[in-house]
């Protein structure tokens, strides 16, 4: 009986785990023993060389490190503004407003366009050599010239630029499943604190942010993994890596694989990421849970 | 009950849609015993209309089918190649693009066809048909220090060269003489210097926001080409090479020369900061309608002009001289090149092909239906005005393919990205130097240390 | 105590201040959609010229041009197919594990789960040559078979990830009648946690429909035939490794666009309905 029990347990996930198994595993073993390997991807001969990729990841290689910044920067970005915004905006949409699905719309596009849409048309608005210089000329119209930058090319903002430009087209998803998750939340709810006598802030506070809490990780969990492995954006703006400080993980990776062929080093790189993105995860995982029993 | 017998007819239905589906993907199995096929990788997108109508001709003539396969962009095309290295499933015919240290891999890994034999018969008729220097980028020498035997293994369909480019009308503008540009490194500095005086004014106009150069400095392989181009031009060939194999440190004076021009450049005017958020698009998007005087691109570009801005009144000029003491350098080469499969099962029909592809009248058609210029020395005749310019340079040029040696990947990336920072002005010629010999003799400790 | 009229205003206020908040984001999202239909109505010689937003000429026969070009009738069914197929198979295949790792205790529960976490946070670079490598092994490298499995497993962790979430926050009354009702475990999951799940469910569409439309890479490198070809290849042919042909591009990108949003439209209804609160209470 037990058996014939944890034998329907095993139906339900077959499905999942068969694929997954053929699919990634077999492919993650073969890139995880390739790290340790010195080879361009193209030669028949390999030549083993045990940590030294991950040596030279850790001891010789800035730009990696500059690299790993730049993505933390951006996610940290994301996860402020980005989902602020998010919250913020799927909260106002989900009270009884006119034009709500009008918005529901409005605010998914940027996910739904493509990154050479996105690069483009911000360039555009951004930069003055090859666009119409939007920004700047609005600044120096409601009178802040001394604000006035090139945002894209100067090194100090480039960057940040390039965050917030990413946070713009990421809103869109958070918006989703956070309005999504205050779907759930019962109506009752609402009107139980109302009728105890909550106002709009201490009901939100009471009621809405509990319920949303693991929404809210959820949000946190996949705007982090999807924010660091970010790049293709950051072609679309600003052409390259802009002497490293656009850099990010996946465009180092990439050059690793292209331009140098270092095929081996690339897919060190590629698990060294993976492990700072396990160790992050799971940091954020312990802090939510501490968050959650208090 | 009944609902689990739903359920399991649901998923039976999909598993049986899956199968379907797998047969609606086979191809017919009958390979056509009367036609020979060739089939050909590509990821020029440009050229996709050309080719076919090619192989229309081809078809005609000898009634072997010719398939041109595109996969664009061409850094997907890249991975796509090495895939099929890997699952040993190339075409018969596909071009290489990448380093020579790369096509060396490929050659050694068995995948490439030596074409020495083809190209020497006949008293190296098929040879001798080609511009030298397009034939040296697909060659390797004897003594190489790629271990390759020494041979022909590639094709080359056309030849470019990477020049600078200035636009006549602006030239008037600013008062110059549109028919003499810049000679000299000085000349140019100068000409910087009254496009700067001239674009100050915000008060609209052609003048304002006028660039100086514009290129594709996002991309990093453009700016290592200039780099190189003045190296050559400072130190000469032998010393250049010299650096590269490691007897001369970049820490040499005349490498911080080479690195300073970039920042007398940026000093100038010349250069503005957003030259390194550009890829070269954006720049041939600059230079077409007229927001810059000078470009930095290659032979390429008489096409992209044209489709933009037909009326653009440009010609081409050598990168201005810093030194008479060695003459200027300009890449070029082979454009592109065609490698035979040496596992094809149609390697003959395959050589036959591209010798067709590369005679006289296939490539007159090919150079005149893309703008491009023709490998094939007898077909010059057709080409633009404009692109017999760049023509006119073909003994000037050079290529990293052709010199032998390679720089450490590792090394060039460091130079290309130090120069980066020198144009935004972070950093100076010596810092650069140093780091960058210090890379230089990290990887060179790297590569005894794996040798013994 | 505050009159009526205090509160009118201050609903009026504060209505107002949400309304230019939504509106001012908005008109930032709406822009780039301008600026692309915009420039696709341009030409190739005009559309770095006139930065107007609304060009000075429409050239509609961008639109018919571009799908002619770019052959998009055939790679647009390939789309179609390629993403309404690994949308059924996540859905189905995805909550039915995240229903499991959710409610069922088995051996190795955890272990599962974690890698399919660890999945999500660890990316393989040129997981395309080996994945090239596998399927040529399986006899499934240029099949449609062999994509729709590949892109199945590319949403899998995270769609799971999503539902266990929600399913993690269900209440178990439900399910508790339901088994009660002598139910068996499919048919629970059928009958009551599923369709409960329809808003989360409307995300994970969403999400993989747009992935699989917006892909391409892998189906360039796997795929040998053109007919196999998805839409993104088609816009490649307005990307000339020299020359870009922007109107006609913007154009593709636009009928690229527009099932998507379509998609879309009709899921977001699903996320709104949400759950009927009644059948909760009691």
């Amino acid at each position: 009986m037990k058996f014939k029990d944890t034998l329907e347990n095993y139906v339900f996930v077959l499905p999942a785990v068969a694929i997954f198994s053929i699919f990634y595993i077999i492919p993650f073993i073969w890139v995880f023993q390739l790290g340790f390997y010195d080879w361009d991807g193209i030669l028949p001969t390999k030549i083993f060389i045990g940590l030294g990729n991950f040596q030279d990841i850790i001891f010789n290689d800035s730009s990696w490190w500059q690299a790993m910044r730049n993505a933390g920067y951006i996610t940290l970005i994301a996860l402020i503004f980005q989902n602020t915004l998010a919250f913020l905006l799927a909260w106002a949409c989900d009270r009884e407003i006119r034009l709500k699905n009008f918005y529901r719309v409005i605010f998914f596009i940027p996910p739904v366009l493509s990154e050479i849409v996105v690069g483009m048309a911000w360039r555009f608005i951004i930069n003055d050599i090859d666009g119409a210089n939007i920004l700047n000329r609005m600044l120096i119209s409601v009178g802040l010239p001394q604000l006035v930058h090139n945002w894209l090319s100067d090194p100090k903002t480039a960057l940040t630029t390039v965050a917030l430009v990413h946070s713009w087209k990421g809103f869109g998803w958070g918006f989703l499943i956070f309005l999504a998750g205050l779907q759930t939340i019962p109506r009752e709810l609402y009107e139980a604190a109302r009728v105890d006598g909550a106002n709009a802030w201490h009901s939100f506070r009471k009621v809405t942010i509990p319920l949303m809490i693991p929404v809210i990780v959820l949000v946190a969990i996949l705007t982090i993994l999807g924010t660091m492995q970010a790049f293709a954006l950051i072609i679309g703006l600003v052409g390259g890596e802009l002497a490293g400080h656009t850099s990010v993980p996946v465009l180092r990776i990439l050059a690793s694989m292209r331009y140098s062929s270092r095929f081996g080093y690339a897919c060190a790189q590629g698990i060294s990421f993976g492990v700072v993105l396990v160790i992050i995860s799971f940091i954020q995982y312990r802090f939510s849970r501490k968050y959650r029993q208090a | 009950m009944g609902k689990i017998k739903n359920f399991s007819f649901g998923i039976i239905i999909l598993i049986f849609g899956f199968w379907i589906l797998n047969f609606c993907g086979c191809a017919p199995k009958t390979t056509s015993k009367i036609t020979t096929t060739i089939t050909i990788w590509h990821w020029m997108t440009d050229r996709e209309a050309t080719f076919q109508e090619l192989a229309k001709r081809y078809k005609t003539k000898t009634g072997i089918q010719v398939n041109f396969d595109l996969y664009a962009p061409s850094d997907a095309y890249s991975q796509k190649v090495r895939a099929a290295a890997q699952g040993e499933n190339l075409p018969d015919i596909f071009g290489l693009l990448g380093e020579k240290r790369d096509f060396a891999s490929f050659i050694k890994a068995g995948h490439i066809l030596d074409l020495t034999p083809y190209m020497e018969e006949n008293n190296s008729c098929w040879k001798n048909s080609f511009f030298e220097k397009a034939l040296a980028v697909n060659e390797f020498s004897e003594g190489n220090s790629y271990g390759i035997k020494a041979g022909i293994y590639g094709v080359p369909i056309d030849v470019m060269t990477i020049q600078m480019l200035y636009n006549k009308d602006l030239f008037s503008d600013l008062g110059l003489n549109p028919h003499k540009p810049p000679m000299t490194f000085a000349e140019f500095l100068n000409i910087a210097k009254m496009i700067s005086a001239a674009g100050g004014s915000a008060s609209g106009g052609k003048a304002a926001n006028m660039q100086g150069l514009v290129s594709g400095w996002g991309e990093v392989w453009m700016i290592d080409c200039l780099a190189n181009n003045y190296a050559f031009n400072i130190m000469g060939e032998d010393k250049v090479l010299a650096t590269i194999k490691g007897e001369v440190p970049y820490t040499d004076s005349d490498w911080i020369t080479v690195l300073s021009l970039f920042a007398q450049m940026r000093d100038s005017g010349l250069l503005s900061n957003g030259i390194i958020t550009m890829v070269n698009k954006t720049a041939e998007q600059l230079f077409a309608t007229g927001k810059a005087v000078f470009a930095f691109n290659g032979s390429w570009c008489v096409n992209v002009y044209k489709g933009m801005n037909p009326k653009l009144n440009y010609a081409a000029m050598l990168p201005p001289k810093v030194s008479d003491k060695y003459p200027m350098r300009i890449w070029g080469g082979a454009g592109s090149s065609f490698m035979v499969n040496a596992r094809s099962k149609n390697k003959a029909e395959a050589v036959k092909f591209l010798k067709w592809l590369t005679d006289r009248d296939q490539q007159a058609y090919l150079a005149e239906a893309t703008n491009n210029l023709p490998a094939n020395k007898d077909s010059l005749s057709k080409i633009p005005n404009i692109l017999a310019q760049f023509a006119d340079d073909m003994e000037l040029t050079t290529h990293p393919n052709i010199w032998g040696v390679s720089e450490f990947p590792a090394v060039i990336e460091a130079l290309d990205k130090g120069i980066q920072s020198i144009i935004l002005g972070e950093k100076t010629a010596q810092q650069v130097a140093s780091e960058v010999q210090k890379i230089k003799e990290r990887e060179l400790a790297k590569k005894v240390n794996r040798n013994s | 105590m505050k009159n009526p009229v205090y509160y009118k205003t201050k609903k009026i206020t504060v209505n107002l201040f949400i309304h230019l908040f939504l509106l001012s984001v908005a008109i930032t999202c709406i822009y780039p959609l301008l600026w692309m239909v915009s420039s696709s109505l341009k030409t190739q010689e005009t559309i770095f010229k006139d930065i107007a937003l609304i060009p000075r000429q429409f050239h509609f026969q961008n639109y018919i041009l571009a799908w002619q070009e770019g052959g998009f009738g055939r790679y647009f069914l390939n789309s179609i197919f390629y993403s309404v197929s690994v949308v059924i198979g996540i859905v189905v295949i995805s909550s039915m594990a995240a229903y499991a790792f959710s409610r069922f205790r088995f051996p190795g529960r955890n272990i599962l789960f974690i890698m399919f976490m660890a999945a999500m946070m660890i990316p393989i670079p040129g997981s395309f040559v080996a994945l090239y490598v596998l399927l040529n092994k399986l006899h499934l490298r240029n099949t449609p078979l062999g994509y729709i499995l590949c892109m199945i497993n590319v949403g899998l962790s995270t769609s799971i990830f999503l539902l266990k979430t929600f399913f993690d926050k269900l209440p178990r009354e439900l399910e508790d009648a339901a088994r009660m009702d002598g139910c068996s475990k499919i048919g629970i999951w059928w009958h009551v946690a599923f369709p409960l799940a329809k808003p989360v469910l409307a995300v994970v569409v969403v999400f993989n429909a747009l992935n699989v439309w917006n892909e391409y890479i892998l189906a360039l490198i796997i795929f040998d035939s053109r007919k196999f070809m998805p839409l993104q290849v088609a816009l490649q042919t307005f990307q000339g490794e020299f020359v870009t042909n922007y109107p006609l591009l913007m154009a593709g990108l636009t009928i690229t666009a527009l099932p998507i949003i379509i998609v879309y439209l009709l899921m977001q209804k699903y996320i709104i309905k949400g759950v009927t609160a009644g059948a909760i209470v009691g």
